[in-house]
């Protein structure tokens, strides 16, 4: 009597820890533990309808990343719901002020920049990784930026967050033993290189990093989906 | 009897292009996009570049997505029409680059303030 009371007390255990694995399993395999929500508080207050994309500070060795990722960023910014000012003429305009480093054009006071722009809010952004680098058996295009947004009426930080992209996360890399590796690095290292690939990437993790998604940018008056996130 | 088996394969044809479709689709519908953005971020990096196609070049491929744009009914970008002023001006041709800020700034009233300081040199330059 004693024995089966122990085991049929044991089975029962042996079901909870189960359950409790399962829902550990599934609480793992749903979301990754979701991020804290975003505090939009300041966003929501200033309520931006125009963005002045700044050119990007780069932080990599690649001296095309600023122009790659600003040639991307409108898209994501416009398709939120913004009016973004052309950044052809922008660049063109802190050129003929002598301002030509994104660095010196960062530290323009928002009092200036709204002066001339007329825009609500700007967006700087920090490229830190940039380009295709060769690695013995896998080379990899990576892109990874931050941004950041004031608000130039009231200096607020609206928001501010990061994203990247890598040729990694779809190739698959295991055809042809190692040899095939090998050469796959450096075919796929010449290909990356020649077809400008960076840029791709660009404008991947512009996508990521400027679009309305959870803890994104929120949606501007220009979009369907305005003041509903 | 033919008919109805016409009937039912076509529904199944269907039903698996409907399945398909979901698939393609993903969970998320994707929302129709607001512009017509073709190939608008390669001709701005091309301007940035400055070293593969000229401004002549650039314009023509950019007049070509007007077109393609008005055709569809879809909405240039933001600064679509800025940019075309800034070719417009790096081949010399200062009215159809003001009638190009003039009509950014007719679609995107948001503009106005930028537009004006960049009409207002160009007219100061002129004289």
């Amino acid at each position: 009597m004693t024995i089966s009371a122990f085991s049929s007390g044991t089975a029962v255990t042996r079901l909870g820890q189960f359950a409790a694995i399962l829902v550990v399993v599934a609480a793992l395999g749903a979301c990754v533990t979701p991020p804290a929500p975003y505090d939009y508080t300041a966003f929501r207050q200033n309520r931006p309808l125009s963005m002045l994309v700044l050119p990007p500070v780069n932080e990599t060795p690649d001296v095309t990343a600023t122009y790659g990722v600003l040639s991307q960023v409108t898209l994501p910014l416009a398709e939120a719901g913004y009016y973004v000012l052309p950044v052809s003429l922008m660049d063109e305009t802190f050129r003929q002020n002598g301002l030509n480093s994104p660095m010196e054009i960062h530290d323009v006071s928002p009092r200036k920049l709204r002066e001339i722009f007329g825009a609500d809010a700007a967006v700087y952004i920090k490229v830190t990784q940039y380009g295709t680098s060769y690695r013995v058996l896998a080379s990899e295009t990576r892109v990874t930026a931050q941004a950041r947004i004031v608000d130039l009426r009231t200096g607020q930080l609206l928001w501010q967050g990061g994203a990247t992209a890598s040729s990694s996360e779809s190739r698959n890399s295991s055809q042809g033993g190692l040899a095939g590796l090998l050469v796959n690095a450096v075919v796929t290292q010449i290909v990356e290189t020649a077809s400008d690939t960076s840029f791709k990437y660009a404008g991947i993790a512009s996508q990521r990093l400027l679009s309305s998604r959870k803890n994104g940018v929120l949606y501007g008056p220009r979009s369907p989906n305005y003041q509903k996130d | 009897m033919v008919m109805a088996a016409t009937k039912s394969a076509r529904l199944l044809r269907f039903a698996a292009a409907m399945a398909m479709g979901s698939v393609l689709v993903g969970c998320a519908p994707a929302a129709p996009r607001l512009y017509h953005w073709e190939g608008f971020q390669d001709q701005l990096y091309e301007y940035f570049k400055a070293d593969k196609s000229g401004p002549e070049e650039q314009l023509r491929v950019l007049d070509a997505q007007v077109q393609k744009a008005r055709a569809r009914g879809v909405a240039l970008p933001p600064g679509f029409r800025a940019h075309l002023a800034m070719i417009y001006l790096r081949l010399g041709r200062d009215g159809e680059a003001k009638q190009e800020l003039e009509a950014e700034k007719e679609n995107f009233p948001e503009s106005e303030q930028y537009m004006d300081f960049l009409l207002k040199r160009m007219t100061a330059q002129k004289s």
